[in-house]
């Protein structure tokens, strides 16, 4: 078994791993956290001994990545974002950002359910098996975020 | 009930609001790839007067030239020498611009170092005897076997031509068959005869 040359992962997933690096960290971090990925991703690729499921293989990185910068995060004392992307938004800004604020707040398992479910539209079954839990835990942890996001977000 | 539809409105608006995709700068990360030395392989698109070509290198030279698309090329290259393989261009300026040197008829010969790992075996040797066949001359595929002490090995002296992983550079162009028609050629024989006639090898009979 060989394996697909890297420029092909690039040009399958770096696109939607993007789209879900940013529901992760947000739109200011989302760039610079891809690419984070995308390098370890091809630091390790030599290694990868099974290539049926790239993609679940980079989402997994890609999770940890996010909760390293969100650790990092922490530590560093708030400032004010420049760009003026605050809880209010900025006006003309596209969909919903203190929505997906409040999901980047999420416990990470919460939080990596919601944007598989939300923004890669996955169904259950995969993104039990991109977490590595059942069926019916990945519903659970969909149901917990959603719960924990209405507390947060009145309609 | 009243939670059951919030949360249905909620999961609505998830859906209809989740973040789209922005234009992932591809680019910076392939810069910071190479910089990090994770680029074992780097290919990148080549125009020329016989159609779209591709080209890959290592660190060690070109590795090959490719007529058309790159895909199974990668594929091989990935089976091969390593699937660290991405598009960056920067690594093959110098492949490109003797390239481009040739075809306008300002070089004869290309200095470029090669990575000669595609090829082995009596292949190998074949295209080696072959590199020292110049600008404007051509040899047949009996004289090439020749060279390599091998007279009776013409079809395995075909199969290297075809198999070629660096066409052009190593000019598989210049072999003809015997009494000077074309034979074949990876790039098709408008290529061939492009490149003959460029090179001014009066036109084969066929």
């Amino acid at each position: 078994m060989s394996l697909p040359p890297f420029q092909r992962v690039l040009d399958e997933h770096a696109d939607a791993l993007h789209r879900h690096v940013r529901a992760l960290v947000g739109p200011n971090d989302a760039d610079d956290v891809t690419q984070e990925v995308l390098i370890a991703a091809l630091r390790a690729y030599p290694d990868l001994r099974d290539d049926s499921n790239v993609r679940g293989w980079l989402w997994t990185i890609a999770r940890h990545k996010a909760i390293d910068r969100h650790r990092h995060a922490e530590r560093r004392p708030k400032t004010v974002p420049l760009d003026g992307a605050g809880p209010a938004g900025r006006p003309g800004s596209e969909g919903d950002d203190e929505l997906w604020e409040a999901v980047r707040r999420l416990p990470d398992g919460q939080r990596v359910a919601v944007a598989l479910r939300f923004v890669d539209d996955l169904p259950y079954r995969e993104i039990a098996a991109a977490i590595g839990c059942s069926e019916g835990a990945a519903r659970q942890r969909v149901h917990d975020g959603i719960t924990a996001l209405r507390g947060e977000v009145l309609t | 009930m009243t939670t059951e539809r919030t949360d249905t409105d909620l999961e609505a608006r998830l859906r209809a609001t989740a973040p789209p995709s922005g234009r992932f700068d591809v680019a910076a990360f392939l810069e910071r790839a190479d910089a990090d030395g994770l680029v074992d392989v780097a290919w990148t698109r080549v125009d020329s007067p016989i159609g779209p070509l591709w080209a890959a290198a290592t660190d060690l030279g070109l590795l090959t030239v490719g007529f058309g698309e790159p895909d199974h090329g990668l594929d091989d290259i990935a089976r091969k020498v390593s699937p660290r393989i991405v598009e960056l261009p920067r690594r093959l300026d110098l492949a490109r611009r003797e390239l481009d040197e040739y075809f306008e008829g300002r070089r004869r010969h290309f200095d470029l170092v090669l990575d000669r790992r595609m090829s082995r075996g009596f292949r190998a040797e074949v295209l080696r005897a072959l590199e020292l066949v110049d600008f404007g001359e051509t040899v047949s595929y009996i004289d090439l076997a020749q060279r390599v002490g091998n007279p009776k090995a013409s079809r395995a002296v075909g199969t290297a031509m075809a198999t070629n992983p660096l066409p052009i550079v190593v000019p598989c162009h210049r072999v003809l068959r015997t009494g000077g028609a074309l034979g074949g050629y990876g790039g098709g024989l408008d290529a061939k005869r492009w490149l003959l006639a460029h090179e001014g090898v009066e036109p084969p009979r066929r």
